[in-house]
């Protein structure tokens, strides 16, 4: 007995103890970081090999000219996710001084960290951000303030396997799938000809993500771009929304889209025709799939419908030491000239106005790229809320159940969701 | 025993009989102080306090909220679901753990053919990563996968992994074979310490085979069934890797989903570690009370 007591005082002590250590390093500040500082600075990209060879390129030219203020670019450590590597590296105090991989539903919660640099009260912060991204970009505010700067979209459209297309008789050019109705004649031909196993494969994964690249985008051209929570208040128990779950719903219950997710990369191994996806794609099929582009389909099949941005942006993290250096080094990275650079390596789309007449000579030259330059003109993001995951999980999770599964109906999945996602966002 | 150390207690310094062993023994226990105890300990004031991480030297208010985070998780009805799901999990891969483990254990302490080829068969998924494997059976169980192939019209529809019904078992079923060769280990172990005698005066007594197993083999393992019981409940509960990766994150619409998923989902997605943590703490509570039933029923009477 007096034994056990013993070494749970021991225990104790030493619990103590490591409280205290990591308790001590709390003193130091979060916001130590400072705001006029200059000097060297770690930046993080993404694994993307176009990227990271953007990346570089970026980080060696500003070398060059600033000796005291080096730039030392990695990639983000490996997680699950970036966004929860970047979540542990803020928790940690080893954030670095910015990162070019911020998706806007990952911001609230870091901002309620305390992780992130409100990039707005730089002198020149609100009207450098304001003029590169036009007016649109103010919906990328946290708390009527910048704490990420829109860097570049991937606009979604639909991208279909053209020699599917052609094997299933459909006109490979001019595929005629517009309207949903039309969407989904096509997908029943596609199908029933055999000439692949599913029409399109969005992934049924329950991700909180994954309504991004399935409800979400539909949703966006049907009601010409209304997002998902505007006004603190859910949108989508309407009937667009409705006539997009249905759209799906039907897609799924006919085995169109299959429920199961794909053991490999449906497109590439041809057992779908379909799928939702951005410029970036271009690339990773050029040598394996014949892909074609056509906007999202809507119930009036209009030719200009939104889309979902799919945007990556960039933050500056309170860790970061020289601010200053950071800051210069943000708008040097997002000038003209890295832009165009960025188009040119990865296809992606930079925030800013008047893309297709800046960059002109290259969407010329790449004909494929300008359907989505023109796009970008018509994209919306997710809304900048708080609970923002816990609020695409909830919204999943719903739509899971009644449109991929239909174990309810999709009236009690929007209304279910549109309830839950109210107390979320109002709360 | 007990009388001894408590009569030579009182002169013993804080660091025990044998200064030179405590020091041995002092790095592993600051290992579990620092990678177990405390973070259990931090978990439980997590769990009662309206908490967020934040970054160093950011101070955001904490208060005290009782059982709040409690109420809310089980008033979840995804977090009852997950609950119930582990259930089935368990009352599939325990029995049929238990039973196989200890059943081919003693047909390979049995000598028959091949023994080393079995151990091996046995072992190796134990050894090979989840990922790799569940793969595998996500190729094998799929729509169009082999075993829907041969079973032809008898094929469940929906398909197993995405059939509510089905989808647990399935991993029930996944797991027990994963983990079996760990377990069968344990068994072949411990069927070396039965002495051969009984085995001979039970067959002297006119004892069949089957009698022998279940009044000689079976009483004979008795401690390491409640140790495989025990590893089992624990393993089970601490489900995710599979929901995650075979049936795509708890789908069918839940149907698979397991506590550890939902802190995963809660706790770093969400970042609310305050009703992971509760959910944490339910499940060290329910996995303690299962194990020492566990224990209790299986201790010699």
């Amino acid at each position: 007995m007096k034994k056990t007591t013993r070494t749970l005082a021991v225990i104790g002590a030493v619990a103590l103890l490591a409280a205290g250590c990591s308790g001590g390093d709390g003193g130091d500040g979060g916001n130590g970081g400072d705001a006029g500082g200059t000097g060297p600075i770690d930046i993080w990209l993404s694994n993307n090999e176009a990227e990271l060879a953007w990346g570089n390129a970026v980080v060696e030219a500003w070398n060059a000219e600033h000796p005291d203020e080096q730039v030392t670019a990695q990639e983000i450590p490996a997680g699950a996710s970036s966004e929860e590597a970047i979540t542990a590296a803020i928790t940690a105090g080893t954030a670095p001084c910015l990162v070019y991989n911020i998706a806007n539903a990952a911001v609230s919660g870091w901002v309620r960290q305390g992780g992130l640099v409100n990039l707005s009260e730089f002198e020149d912060g609100d009207s450098y951000i304001t003029d590169r991204g036009g007016e649109n970009v103010t919906s990328y505010q946290t708390d009527g303030a910048f704490y990420q700067l829109p860097w570049k979209s991937n606009p979604v459209m639909v991208m279909y396997n053209k020699t599917v297309f052609a094997a299933a008789g459909l006109d490979p050019e001019n595929p005629g799938m517009a309207t949903f109705d039309e969407f989904l004649d096509g997908s029943r031909q596609i199908v029933s000809s055999g000439a692949a196993q599913s029409a399109i494969w969005p992934s049924p994964t329950s991700e909180f993500y994954q309504p991004w690249f399935d409800f979400y985008p539909l949703y966006l051209a049907e009601t010409g771009g209304t997002m998902l929570v505007e006004d603190g208040a859910a949108t989508f128990n309407s009937d667009e929304g409705r006539t997009v779950a249905e759209f799906w719903a039907t897609m799924y219950s006919e085995g169109l889209s299959p429920q199961e997710a794909s053991t490999d990369d449906a497109m590439s191994a041809g057992t779908t025709a379909m799928q939702l996806a951005g410029p970036w794609a271009i690339a990773s099929y050029a040598e394996s799939v014949d892909v074609g582009f056509m906007p999202v389909p809507s119930s009036s099949g209009a030719e200009d419908v939104f889309t979902f941005a799919d945007s990556k942006n960039i933050s500056m993290f309170t860790a970061c030491e020289n601010q200053a250096t950071a800051w210069e080094f943000l708008k040097f990275s997002t000038s003209e000239d890295s832009d165009g650079q960025l188009l040119e390596n990865t296809g992606q789309m930079p925030i800013r106005t008047d893309l297709a007449t800046t960059f002109g000579d290259y969407f010329a030259a790449n004909p494929i790229y300008e359907s989505f330059a023109s796009q970008t003109e018509r994209v919306a993001d997710v809304p900048s809320i708080d609970n923002s995951v816990e609020v695409w999980q909830v919204f999943r999770d719903e739509y899971s159940s009644a449109v991929i599964f239909g174990s309810e109906s999709v009236d009690d999945f929007l209304t279910n969701a549109e309830t839950e996602i109210n107390g979320l966002v109002g709360g | 025993m007990t009388t001894t150390t408590r009569l030579r207690t009182p002169r013993r310094p804080w660091w025990g009989a044998q200064p030179i062993g405590t020091l041995f023994a002092l790095p592993y226990l600051v290992f579990v102080v620092v990678v177990f105890v405390y973070p259990l300990f931090f978990a439980v004031y997590i769990a009662f306090h309206d908490y967020i991480f934040t970054a160093p030297g950011v101070s955001v208010p904490t208060p005290f909220v009782g059982f709040d985070n409690f109420v809310d998780v089980l008033t979840d009805s995804a977090v009852l679901e997950a609950f119930r799901n582990t259930g089935v999990f368990l009352v599939i891969f325990v029995p049929l753990t238990v039973v196989l483990s200890l059943v081919l254990a003693t047909a390979l302490n049995a000598g028959i053919r091949f023994v080393s080829a079995y151990r091996v068969a046995f072992y190796v998924p134990y050894l090979t990563a989840s990922v790799s494997l569940v793969g595998v059976w996500m190729l094998l169980f799929s729509q169009n996968g082999l075993i829907n192939t041969v079973l032809g019209p008898l094929a469940p529809d929906p398909s197993w992994l995405v059939n509510s019904g089905l989808a647990m078992p399935t991993i029930a079923l996944y797991v027990t074979w994963k983990q079996l060769g760990f377990y069968i280990l344990l068994y072949l172990a411990a069927l070396q310490n039965i002495p051969k005698e009984l085995y001979e005066s039970a067959a002297t007594d006119g004892a069949t085979m089957r009698q022998r197993f279940l009044n000689v083999t079976v009483p004979g393992v008795r401690t390491t069934t409640t140790l495989v019981l025990i590893l089992a409940i624990i393993l089970g509960a601490n489900l995710f890797t599979e929901p995650y990766l075979l049936t795509n994150g708890g789908g069918p619409d839940g149907a698979s989903t397991t506590p550890v998923l939902l802190i995963y989902q809660k706790g770093i997605q969400q970042q609310n570690p305050d009703t992971a943590s509760a959910i944490g703490m339910l499940l060290v509570v329910a996995v303690g009370l299962l194990s020492l039933a566990a224990s209790r029923l299986n201790r010699e009477t």
